[in-house]
């Protein structure tokens, strides 16, 4: 459980600025706090939050979750190798609704095999944390100053910056890889006929077509496979 | 369209992508190429929603800006997660404080 207090601060402050961005797309606290408990993905909910704000269809919103979840399923698998062998079926099926990216590294870390008690406990605080953030800025976004607001509203990118560039330093397939996100995310949002697609599928596109591209040209090794 | 009907289907699609590798796939993926994909799948993700996204996030480009740079700087320097979007957030809103004394 103490391995979840500073995950737990973390999603905090974060959620803290997904709150913020939800009051902005016309929701409130409690449909915050709820999208929260229930989802449990800060960038799922970012982009579901966008595709709400913009208006957009059910197909829609259900591909971009696939799309930017799908990691998870990854993550899901690698933690089937180092669940106790004495973990059982309904018990998985607790364990992988709280299997976030954080939960995830730690839990990967951990030494000995993941026992249902250690993950619920390592779970449990990170919940917490990120649902009454999120409440908790969802309710003060809307008393705090414009410029506070805007200025919390970067975090979330701050955050999403400070997981992908210290990767994109040290493997230039990641680094190109991102940078063909970046320039196709540009594209729809500048070249005048791109402009009409919705943020949620130009998301989709951009991140299939840059993980596919990197697939082809930079395979991963079987070495740098975690 | 109800709010919670938006947020129900959201639980349940990323449930699912949780919870059946889990409990169905027992062995390992051998497929490279699926592997690679899913091992960008992220960072393509999380690159094309911040950019440009960010830039537009606040009231003036500059501040952005400046908050974008100093994100990357500090990620580079292998800082914290929550050190660098802090430290992003605190350089927007100063900024910004700048530009609207300016304006």
């Amino acid at each position: 459980m103490k391995d979840g207090i500073p995950i737990a601060l973390g999603y905090f402050a974060v959620s803290f600025s997904l709150g913020i961005a939800m009051l902005s797309a016309g929701m409130t606290a409690v449909q915050g706090a709820v999208m929260s408990v229930s989802n449990l993905t800060s960038a799922g909910e970012f982009a579901g939050v966008r595709v709400i704000a913009a208006g957009g269809g059910l197909l829609e919103l259900i591909l971009t979750q696939v799309i930017i979840n799908l990691r998870y399923s990854l993550m899901s698998l690698s933690l089937t190798q180092k669940l106790d062998e004495k973990v059982t079926l309904w018990q998985k099926l607790l364990i992988a609704f709280g299997n976030t990216d954080e939960i995830f590294a730690v839990a990967m870390n951990h030494q000995r095999s993941l026992t249902l008690p250690y993950m619920l406990g390592l779970q449990s605080l990170p919940i917490i944390g990120w649902t009454a953030g999120t409440f908790l800025g969802a309710v003060a976004g809307g008393i705090m100053p414009r410029s506070v607001s805007m200025a919390m509203n970067v975090m979330l990118y701050g955050m999403f910056i400070a997981i992908v560039f210290p990767v994109a330093r040290k493997s230039r397939a990641v680094l190109i890889v991102a940078s063909i996100a970046v320039f196709c995310s540009c594209l729809f949002r500048y070249v005048p006929f791109l402009q009409g697609i919705s943020d949620g599928i130009s998301i989709i596109i951009c991140t299939i077509a840059a993980a596919t591209l990197g697939a082809i040209f930079f395979p991963v090794d079987e070495k740098e496979d975690a | 369209m109800n709010i919670y009907l938006y947020i129900l289907v959201m639980a349940g699609v990323t449930y699912l992508i949780r919870m059946l590798p889990l409990t169905l796939i027992r062995g390992k993926i051998r497929n490279r190429f699926v592997k690679s994909f899913l091992f960008y799948v992220p960072y393509a993700c999380l690159m094309a929603m911040t950019f440009p996204a960010v830039f537009h996030a606040s009231d003036h480009v500059i501040a952005a800006v400046a908050g974008v740079v100093v994100a990357i700087l500090l990620a580079l320097k292998g800082k914290g997660l929550m050190t660098v979007a802090v430290a992003a957030s605190v350089t927007v809103f100063l900024v910004s404080l700048v530009c609207g004394i300016q304006a």
